[in-house]
């Protein structure tokens, strides 16, 4: 499968296939007629509402809810200690930890989880959490994950027997050390940075929440939740809970946005299902801004030490990185078993040398748990800041221009399948043509020019660059799971007598536009219209078991299985065609959406004729039992990797430290596309975060602990007043293994672009002496660096 | 859903309606104008009055005028109003070019000048302009009405000296022929509240500046004005020698605390620079008037 070809056009205006087309989803969105879980209400509901702790660390003496509870509208409180009786005071995290669903002993970071209300209304429960008085006794807090370790450091998580420290683990490592100090040994030139990579929020537009209903009398749970991984959920319910997994349906209806804000599972969700069970009645539990903001998944919150060794010529010869990874209170991240930091370990990045190696070690403090979350692809988001942040201080060392490095070290397209010196295998990429595409886009030569006659005037202008790889997919189930869930995912199609088609996904969106994606993919396999093919999903009674969507896996994964299946429909309807032509199937050849005899192409049957007359009366061959349903199991061979090419321009106000982004062009390579106005949609929404992390967002806590993040008003995200025109460009490399060729894209963006911005600020800063400066470069954070005094920005600013 | 308090709800029919209420019931109730501060406060339990009464429904609140030689506007005027406002324009474009950067459209349409005056928010825009400009502030009570200079109108941040049982009725500001004015501010994204700002407007006369005043919000100057800068500037040529000495002056008169938006160290730094370089503007209009 190569590039896009041209496809027919249904009877709506559809590709029939891959092309551009309007999603299918997007009519009910825009005229507000999703269905998210706050829109779901059932009859007798009540609703729940959560106490948190306002302190990062303090042991709790005593819970009094009895002014609560007296409270006219008040159903139940629950507090930990209720929970203790009933085994549910401790969860497991997705990363074989644990996490209070209430706390007991103590608490552990500020907005932690302490008592839970059960009310009548949303407004009556949150009345009676002012009446609820928890007695505190403050503890001495961690807040800055360097002083974790320090002796004398209080241990945060003394729940685990003989805890003495604050350690996650100690050491994880990736590549050969001595080889790599071996290669730093015998280099011209080393540069070392230390590189933050602060903590952000992947701040969803819609917050967490579910609705819980255990019906007495069938006994069965139902439970609508914000999820990206309802199969997962499932399961993980029916192990913490005891429940039986058949009488447990997660159902995620539209969900609001996700970024990994919505793979953990939550003490909220699990405080819904006990408040169901408790009260005999639906519970809902919806947070607010500020509870999404200081209790769910963060993200990132790596501080990487990085080294890169060169010729001074500026042939790279290898990279270290010595990553200490701040994990908050709990080991929140949701990530495959046997990648304890991710896929960090693909810092090696875009470029052809043998060295690398990375040591990571992770710490508990009073901050909130998650880590992997915001679009990361596991990581990757940290792995390629560090690389293509330290090639540009590599670059302002050898006085050389960062594209000429760049080229200079690129993966040569007859080097793939590529081997990385950490153990992983790009699958293909043709890295020079996509970054002269870029160069070319953007007008490299004449920038340099026009930042030259500027500089001359006084005048600072920054150009960036950042070439990223990312794998994706997650991925083989030989050495990929979650909890112990192999990465493998289902796909069921149903093709009814009249042709039009169900497929059913394990995946869920959250606004990626799975329905029209999937449709197309099936469509393109089938010849069936897009607009014939229903895409369900979200409803774990209703689809095929798989992990869910996260890590750009979609369409790598469940893509992969859509495809799969529909040829499998495509086998059987050979079969019946065949019957119904009375000759052999392999006397028939396939031509979009048709079956016919080959060398007689008028004689033939659509695959609407071969629906119909597979539900028929049809005689059909021994063995074969009519109906065209299929289902596969998708266990992808290997990650797919795609790849692209990041120039942003700026130009900073010396002055005020103010960045504007002039321009960004942005060149990805995620194989093929099959709804490119989709693809550009999934590029656009990651420019935005990309610009946002790289200017703005944070969440910083002071030494007590307290989170500096909580509201809109100080998490800021960027709005179109931020954002340039994104000019954006193609190439088109297929993954040789993936059925459509196609490798994922959903995170792309979010991946490469925040270097591409810090890279271009600091270039426009560089006369000022500067080499780097961490991430937000906020207004303020650009002053001092160019005062030679940047900011450190996990902490509160002083 | 963030969920406030219980709260009771009433609206004002007229200017004495509404002081009649607030009267009554005291304290613990708050008159809401576009709501923008006030709701977002309620819904985090920050404020909690057991009565709003809207001031919305009161027409004679809204507007903007000449009157002698004053402009006056109401204090239920809002944002929007006042950025398209081409009287305000004609003789003040600070007031346009604050509001340019004041929160985003939606906030603009429903968000007034009184309650941004009232919530003396220490960032808050339109105080600088109002202390800059030494605008005045006209209170109305159930006995009547008074008049308070801008630069006595604040108590301290969010303290102002409106008291219960009154409300703000109208803001007038002195025309002066020939100012230049010009309005200036670090913001860390459109939308966000400033980091620093400084507004100023000169009046060069013969070569000489014969009147100014210098409105700085987010860095704590005392009722959001410079007045040494200004009287370092008084009878001087608008060099930029003297401009750069008045914007130090300035700098000094801010007390800056380090918060997110930045290092005390910055946001003096600003006070400096976005004062010099809202009075070369300034200047540079005058001349040109
Ligand atoms: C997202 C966002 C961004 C913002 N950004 C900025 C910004 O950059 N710069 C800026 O300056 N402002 C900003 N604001 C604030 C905005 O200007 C508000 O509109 C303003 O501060 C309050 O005006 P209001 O009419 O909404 O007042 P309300 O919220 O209704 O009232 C505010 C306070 O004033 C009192 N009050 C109101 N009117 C009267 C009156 N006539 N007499 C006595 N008391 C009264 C109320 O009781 C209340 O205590 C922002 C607001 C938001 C939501």
């Amino acid at each position: 499968m190569t590039a896009v070809e041209e496809v027919p056009t249904s009877a709506a205006g559809n590709p029939i296939g891959f092309g551009r087309m309007v999603r299918k989803e997007d009519v009910r969105f825009v005229r507000g007629e999703g269905n998210y879980v706050d829109d779901v209400n059932l009859p007798g509901m009540l609703h729940g509402a959560i106490l948190r702790s306002p302190f990062a660390h303090a042991k709790i003496n005593s819970i009094d809810t009895s002014a609560a509870l007296a409270l006219p509208g008040v159903v139940a409180v629950v507090t930990g200690k209720d929970l203790e009786g009933l085994g549910l005071a401790w969860m497991p995290t997705l990363s074989y930890d644990t996490q209070a669903v209430l706390a007991t002993d103590k608490v552990r970071f500020q907005g932690q989880e302490v008592a839970f209300v059960i009310a009548e209304s949303r407004y009556i429960a949150r009345d009676a959490l002012e009446l609820i008085d928890v007695d505190y006794d403050p503890l001495p807090v961690v807040a800055d994950a360097k002083k974790a370790l320090d002796p004398g450091a209080p241990i945060i998580r003394d729940d685990k027997e003989g805890k003495t420290d604050n350690i996650v683990y100690e050491k994880w490592e990736a590549g050969d050390e001595a080889v790599t100090d071996a290669a730093f040994a015998g280099a011209d030139v080393v540069v070392t940075q230390e590189i933050l990579y602060p903590r952000v929020h992947p701040s969803p537009m819609e917050t967490c929440g579910s609705v819980a209903h255990m019906d007495p009398v069938t006994g069965k749970l139902i439970l609508w939740t914000t999820t990206q991984a309802p199969h997962a959920h499932r399961t993980v319910y029916a192990l913490v809970a005891g429940l039986p997994e058949h009488k447990i349906q997660v159902i995620s209806p539209d969900v609001g946005g996700g970024f990994g804000n919505k793979v953990p599972i939550y003490p909220g969700y699990v405080l819904s299902i006990v408040g169901s069970i408790v009260a005999k009645r639906p519970v809902k539990w919806m947070e607010d801004r500020s509870e999404n903001l200081m209790s769910t998944g963060f993200a990132r919150d790596y501080h990487m030490t990085t080294s890169i060794a060169s010729t001074k010529e500026g042939k790279i010869l290898g990279v270290k990185v010595d990553v200490l990874a701040d994990h908050g209170a709990f080991n929140g991240v949701a990530q495959p078993t046997n990648y304890p930091a991710g896929f960090f370990s693909i810092f090696s990045g875009s470029y052809d040398y043998p060295a690398a190696y990375c040591k990571v070690k992770a710490v508990y403090t009073n901050k909130a748990p998650g880590g992997v979350a915001y679009a990361c692809s596991f990581r990757i988001t940290e792995a390629v800041y560090a690389i293509e942040r330290i090639v540009d201080c590599l670059a302002q060392e050898l006085n050389m221009d960062p594209a000429e490095l760049r080229l200079k070290n690129l993966l040569r397209p007859e080097q793939f399948p590529y081997k990385s010196p950490t153990g992983w295998e790009y699958d293909s990429g043709e890295y020079e043509k996509t970054m002269k595409v870029a160069m070319e886009m953007v007008g490299y030569d004449e920038l340099r020019k026009e930042q030259a006659e500027k500089r001359a005037k006084g005048e600072y202008m920054g150009i960036g660059i950042s070439f990223f790889t990312e794998g994706v997919g997650a991925g083989p189930r030989k050495h990929m799971d979650i909890l112990g869930l192999g990465m493998a995912d289902g796909c069921d199609l149903r093709v009814h007598p009249t042709g039009k088609a169900q497929v059913r996904l394990s995946v869920q969106t959250q606004g990626q536009g799975h329905e029209t994606t999937f449709a197309q993919i099936v469509s393109h396999e089938l010849g069936i219209p897009p607009e014939d093919i229903e895409v369900i999903h979200g409803d774990t009674d209703n689809t095929p078991f798989g992990l869910g969507t996260y890590g750009s896996r979609s369409t790598p994964v469940s893509g992969a299985a859509a495809a799969l299946v529909a040829r499998k429909v495509r086998d059987r309807a050979r079969i019946v065609a065949a019957a119904a032509l009375e000759c052999a199937p392999d006397d028939l050849e396939w031509e979009l959406g048709r079956w016919f005899v080959k060398g007689d192409p008028e004689r033939g049957k659509t695959i609407q004729e071969i629906a119909m007359a597979a539900h028929g009366s049809l005689e059909l061959p021994e063995g074969v039992e009519g109906h065209l349903d299929a289902q596969v199991v998708y266990n992808p061979p290997d990650l797919t990797y795609p790849y692209g090419c990041y120039i942003c321009v700026v130009d900073v106000d010396p002055g005020t430290g103010q960045v504007k982004v002039r321009r960004f062009v942005a060149v990805d390579d995620c194989g093929t596309r099959i709804n490119p106005m989709i693809v550009e949609g999934q590029v656009h929404g990651g420019l935005a975060d990309g610009v946002g992390m790289a200017l703005m967002e944070l969440i910083a806590f002071d030494e007590d602990g307290n989170n500096l993040g909580g509201s809109f008003m100080d998490y800021l995200l960027p709005t179109s007043m931020e954002c340039p025109d994104w000019e954006l460009g193609e190439t088109v490399t297929p993954s040789p293994h993936h059925p459509i060729g196609a490798k994922g894209v959903g995170e792309s963006a979010t991946v490469g672009s925040p270097a591409a911005v810090v890279n271009a600020v600091i270039d426009a800063i560089a006369p000022f002496g500067v080499r780097h400066a961490d991430m937000p470069l906020t207004p303020a954070n650009v002053w001092r660096a160019i005062q030679g005094n940047p900011i450190r920005t996990d902490m509160a600013v002083e | 859903m963030q969920t406030p308090a219980p709260v009771e709800y009433a609206k004002a029919t007229s200017i004495a309606d509404a002081i009649s209420r607030l009267e009554a019931l005291g304290e613990d109730s708050r008159p809401v104008a576009g709501g923008y501060s006030l709701i977002p406060m309620m819904k985090l339990r920050l404020a909690r009055p057991e009565t709003v009464v809207d001031l919305n429904g009161i027409a004679e609140l809204r507007g903007i005028r000449v009157e002698g030689n004053e402009l006056v506007v109401g204090a239920m005027t809002t944002h929007a109003d006042v950025l398209s406002s081409a009287i305000l324009f004609e003789h003040y474009p600070i007031f346009r070019e604050a509001e340019h950067v004041i929160a985003d459209p939606i906030v603009r349409m429903r968000g007034t000048i009184g309650g941004s005056m009232c919530q003396a928010d220490p960032a808050s825009d339109l105080s600088a302009v109002g202390s800059a400009l030494r605008g005045n502030a006209v209170i109305t009570g159930s006995s009547g009405s008074r008049t308070v200079p801008l630069r006595e109108f604040h108590d301290g941040p969010y303290e102002t000296v409106v008291q219960t049982g009154e409300i703000l009725t109208e803001l007038r500001y002195p025309i002066r022929p020939g100012a230049g004015s010009a309005y200036e501010k670090v913001e860390r994204r459109a939308g966000d509240w400033g980091v620093c700002t400084s507004g100023v407007f000169v009046v060069v006369s013969g070569g000489v500046i014969t009147d100014c005043g210098i409105g700085m919000a987010a860095v704590n100057a005392d009722h959001y004005c410079a007045p040494e800068a200004e009287a370092l500037l008084m009878g001087k040529a608008p060099t930029e020698e003297n401009l750069a000495a008045a914007a130090a002056a300035a700098a000094n008169e801010a007390n800056p605390i380090a918060d997110q938006r930045g290092p005390a160290d910055y946001k003096r730094h600003l006070a400096s620079e976005l004062t010099l370089r809202a009075l070369r503007r300034a200047v540079a209009a005058s001349q040109g008037a």
